[in-house]
């Protein structure tokens, strides 16, 4: 997910050629207060005209409790995001009043329950909150780790090694599962330190997030080279859901692969093996079927 | 509709700025490296932008970056909001 400033036009317009999964244009804290109506109307423009090539579209507004806010949502909406950011996420309730005002404008347009969710997590409260968080809405589809905040508010700093995120980053990673959504870590915001953000975004696969947030295209490469399974795992995996669909066929349940037996868990991660692969670009999804 | 002076967008790359004042008719002043390929759709849009808002009489400057014509409606929007101090959005 990589963050653009809402109001830079020219990096806007040129994100999606980096390929990343999923592109933020950022309303929030990128934005000067002198320029939130300008990045807004920007935005709104964006999202209606350019073709991104089917990335996926996030927008962070600014908070509800702020004069930017509800206007945000109105503009966002209107202009068919996917996915709305909520900033600063503490309490369900946050979740539950915006998605009340998303409902007034889908109302409004006829096209009710078409903009998703994600909250982004960045105090103590909102890790304690975390799952509550996380199930507030059918339309939740991931919380994200905001480690700058969190680190201010916990009294602390970010370090290389990120001790001070671990807690934070196992409950998001626990909650999201618990709910059945996605995870996705804090930025990395050091570009001339690439060694130290790889040794980040390998921390944060382990732990099990599904992706990581990122400032600056360079950062794209060293993600999915993290991110994507070796050829023998791809091979592997292949191999179990191959087995799988023969089992299915001919009516068996219990199968083995290379005389070992397949379960529920095996088949889960051969599934995830395989997503990862087609998301990283080194699997073609029809070869997958 | 009454008009103040008011300014909207940058000189970056890819941006336009928007300089609206009072005027008689829409006067469209603009600067663009692309003027002699896309200065006539550049005028159209800055126009169409301004008269979907109810402004038939200001006086523009717009200086081009290479914008698109969503940035174009965009920041023609933003200068004719604050211009006018009637937003486009309901809350």
């Amino acid at each position: 997910m990589m963050f653009v400033p809402g109001n830079n036009p020219g990096m806007m317009a040129d994100a999606h050629i980096y390929g990343p999964d999923s592109i933020m244009l950022d309303l929030e804290d990128s934005v000067t207060m002198a320029e939130k109506d300008a990045a807004r109307l920007l935005v709104h423009n964006a999202l209606k005209s350019i073709d991104f090539g089917g990335t996926e579209m996030v927008v962070r507004i600014n908070p509800l409790n702020t004069p930017y806010g509800k206007k945000d949502v109105e503009a966002v909406v209107k202009a068919g995001v996917d996915v709305i950011r909520m900033p600063k996420t503490e309490t369900a309730d946050e979740v539950r009043e915006l998605e009340a005002e998303i409902i007034k404008v889908e109302t409004e347009l006829g096209c009710v329950g078409r903009t998703l969710i994600m909250a982004a997590i960045e105090s103590a409260l909102g890790v304690v909150n975390a799952y509550e968080i996380a199930t507030a809405s059918k339309r939740m589809m991931g919380i994200a780790l905001g480690a700058e905040d969190y680190s201010a508010n916990l009294k602390t700093q970010r370090t290389p090694g990120g001790a001070e995120l671990l807690l934070a980053r196992e409950s998001i990673v626990v909650a999201a599962r618990a709910a059945g959504i996605a995870c996705f870590d804090t930025v990395y915001s050091n570009l001339d330190d690439m060694e130290t953000f790889r040794k980040e975004v390998e921390l944060i696969k382990t732990l099990g997030f599904d992706g990581k947030s990122i400032i600056n295209p360079r950062q794209i490469e060293v993600v999915n080279e993290v991110f994507a399974p070796s050829q023998k795992a791809i091979d592997k995996a292949l191999r179990i859901i191959a087995a799988i669909k023969e089992a299915q066929a001919k009516g068996s349940g219990v199968i083995a692969v290379n005389g070992k037996m397949v379960d529920r868990p095996v088949v889960i991660r051969a599934e995830r093996t395989i997503a990862l692969a087609i998301a990283s670009g080194i699997l073609d999804k029809e070869e997958a079927l | 509709m009454e008009i103040k002076n008011a300014v909207a967008g940058t000189l970056e790359s890819g941006d336009i700025m928007v300089q609206i004042a009072p005027g008689e008719g829409l006067q469209v002043d603009l600067q663009s490296s692309v003027a002699a390929q896309f200065g006539r759709q550049i005028k159209a849009v800055i126009t169409e932008t301004l008269t979907g808002l109810g402004i038939d009489n200001a006086y523009v400057k717009a200086t081009d970056k290479g914008a698109l014509d969503c940035t174009i409606r965009a920041r023609v929007t933003a200068a004719a909001v604050r211009a006018t101090g009637k937003d486009v959005w309901k809350d």
